[in-house]
């Protein structure tokens, strides 16, 4: 019996238990990034444009995660409640990701397009000034806030670390071209980064004030995106049964 | 002070696990019960079996995917028919089974059928399809529409249109109800912050609250009139001679007493009521008077359904 050995050797003792306890999730996890099947191949799934990424930073800040999941499970219930079971391949460009367990308001994975940029915005200032029974938050500062977009070249180098394809170079550029076409591609590059959020937020207006961008414009082109990006009516429902 | 007299066995009754500590601290042995043991070593044994029937190991790049099969149905994008599949054990699949399996709920599946198939009269006219449509379409309804027009369709005065009272800015027919929802709408009115002057914006919020018995006339009412009616404020083209709005271009009924975006009921001074049509006036409608199309996001039944459970909230016309 080695028990008193490693009883009475504590640093022996943690390595062993950390070993033990992570063969759990190792077994679980790993393989998903080398089995094949795990992205499912759909058109459609892009990284998020400048604007888009301000955005999501601030529905991480404020913690929107805590309440809304962003993950809608393959069951019947989840489907006629929301739509369509989220893909892995929509949460691609994640990270981190937006999934969770824990709704304490609605799933977000389909919100994109749901209500108009108007009712996000009356909605995020004052829940049940539109949802009576509502217990979310305000989240007034949002408008009164201006967009801190300085830094969003380098916070999209970070996410082009983790292997999200943002462009730095020509042939990055033009790859993206290839795939996602010049409008896109154009949004996706770095040394452009300043000038693709300040011209979708002049385009779209997603907050309602012409002459300022906001936080809650960044937050508004955010939400409507979600979900949004692969168009379910190209596919039968059998292809994506087909990856898991 | 810690004399064991609570262990009510006697020492030596139990094996101990052989080490001692502190030269005399030692700890009991006591064996899992037999039943507990051998439904632990049941739960292995079963392990075993599990993994050749649900998906288990990662294996390369794939994984073992197990005997289980689901049969499911699934309509067929191209040609339109619901074709019977038979694929191995997995969420998704189960998923499709579990909607497309009339045995799990004939009922519902039935009456989608029956709902589809009928026109929008026979659907009226049969108790029990628009029992359905009332039970159906509350879900839909709370899920998609009660964000913004509330859970009795009530909506919110200033933002968002109440659906039961027969004033409808774009038709309140089945068929425009139905056309609201497929393809959304998106409100629009100048804004006559500049091209009207102060003045004139008080004389036209004055007639604007003389059409529905909110104001008295006087000269103010008479001035605004003139430019509701003429060429300098236009209104007239949009919302009638008559003020009583055109359903095609969404514009606004200001004769009855329903207000849907300056919220002159709130006011309770006719100076307050007054200044919320100005600022109204002012600013327009531009983008914040948006209502999303449904075509893409709900099935051209549960729209079908929407327009049904809308039309009968009691307004419509």
């Amino acid at each position: 019996m080695r028990h008193e050995q490693i009883e009475t050797n504590s640093a022996l003792m943690l390595v062993l238990i950390l070993l033990v306890i992570s063969v759990g999730g190792l077994v679980e996890i790993v393989p998903l990034f080398y089995i094949n099947e795990t992205l499912e191949k759909v058109d459609g799934v892009r990284p998020y444009t400048p604007l888009e990424i301000r955005g999501r930073d601030i529905y991480v800040r404020e913690g929107c995660y805590l309440c809304h999941s962003q993950q809608i499970r393959p069951f019947r219930d989840e489907w006629l409640r929301y739509g369509h079971y989220s893909l892995a391949a929509e949460s691609q460009y994640d990270h981190p990701f937006q999934w969770g367990s824990k709704r304490t308001g609605p799933d977000l994975a389909r919100l994109g397009g749901k209500y108009s940029n108007h009712w996000h915005v009356q909605h995020l200032v004052a829940p049940r000034s539109v949802v009576p029974q509502s217990i979310m938050p305000n989240y007034p500062w949002l408008l009164d806030s201006d967009l801190d977009y300085a830094d969003v070249d380098s916070r999209m180098r970070a996410l082009r670390v983790t292997g999200v394809p943002y462009s730095l170079t020509q042939a990055e550029y033009d790859a993206n071209v290839q795939r996602y076409g010049q409008a896109i591609a154009d949004q996706l590059d770095i040394g452009k980064a300043q000038d693709s959020l300040l011209q979708q937020a002049r385009e779209k207006d997603f907050d309602g004030l012409p002459d300022r961008i906001t936080e809650m414009e960044a937050l508004v082109a955010y939400l409507q995106v979600l979900g949004t990006m692969v168009d379910f009516t190209q596919y039968d429902e059998g292809y994506f049964v087909e990856f898991r | 002070m810690t004399d064991n007299t609570n262990t009510s066995q006697p020492s030596g009754a139990v094996q101990t696990t052989g080490h001692a500590w502190d030269g005399d601290l030692q700890e009991y042995n006591n064996p899992l019960p037999r039943w507990w043991l051998w439904s632990f070593y049941g739960t292995v044994v079963f392990s075993i079996f599990y993994w050749f029937v649900y998906p288990s190991w990662p294996v390369g790049d794939t994984w073992i995917k197990g005997f289980g099969t689901v049969e499911y149905t699934t309509v067929d994008k191209a040609t339109g028919k619901e074709q019977e599949k038979e694929f191995r054990w997995n969420t998704r699949a189960l998923l499709l089974e579990e909607l497309g399996n009339a045995a799990n709920d004939p009922q519902r599946k039935e009456m989608l059928a029956t709902v589809q198939a009928a026109d929008y009269e026979q659907i009226a006219k049969d108790p029990k399809m628009m029992e359905f449509v009332r039970s159906v379409g509350k879900g839909l309804f709370g899920d998609n529409c009660a964000a913004c027009h509330g859970g009795g369709g009530q909506g919110v005065v200033g933002l968002y249109p109440n659906l039961t009272d027969d004033d409808w800015l774009w038709g309140g027919g089945i068929d425009k109800i139905h056309e609201t929802l497929v393809q959304g709408r998106n409100g629009f009115m100048p804004a006559f912050g500049q091209a009207l002057k102060p003045e004139q914006l008080d004389d036209v919020a004055e007639y604007v609250l003389t059409l529905s018995d909110e104001a008295p006339q006087s000269e103010a009412s008479e001035r605004g009139k003139a430019i509701f009616q003429g060429q300098v404020g236009g209104c007239y083209a949009c919302h009638g001679a008559d003020a009583k709005g055109l359903p095609v271009l969404g514009a606004a009924n200001l004769t009855d007493k329903i207000w849907t975006i300056a919220n002159v009921p709130a006011q309770k001074t006719l100076q307050d009521k007054k200044a919320v049509v100005k600022n109204f006036v002012a600013k327009g409608v531009n983008n914040n008077r948006v209502m999303p199309a449904w075509q893409d996001r709900l099935s051209p039944t549960d729209i079908k359904l929407l327009a049904v459970y809308v039309y009968q909230l009691g307004g419509a016309q």
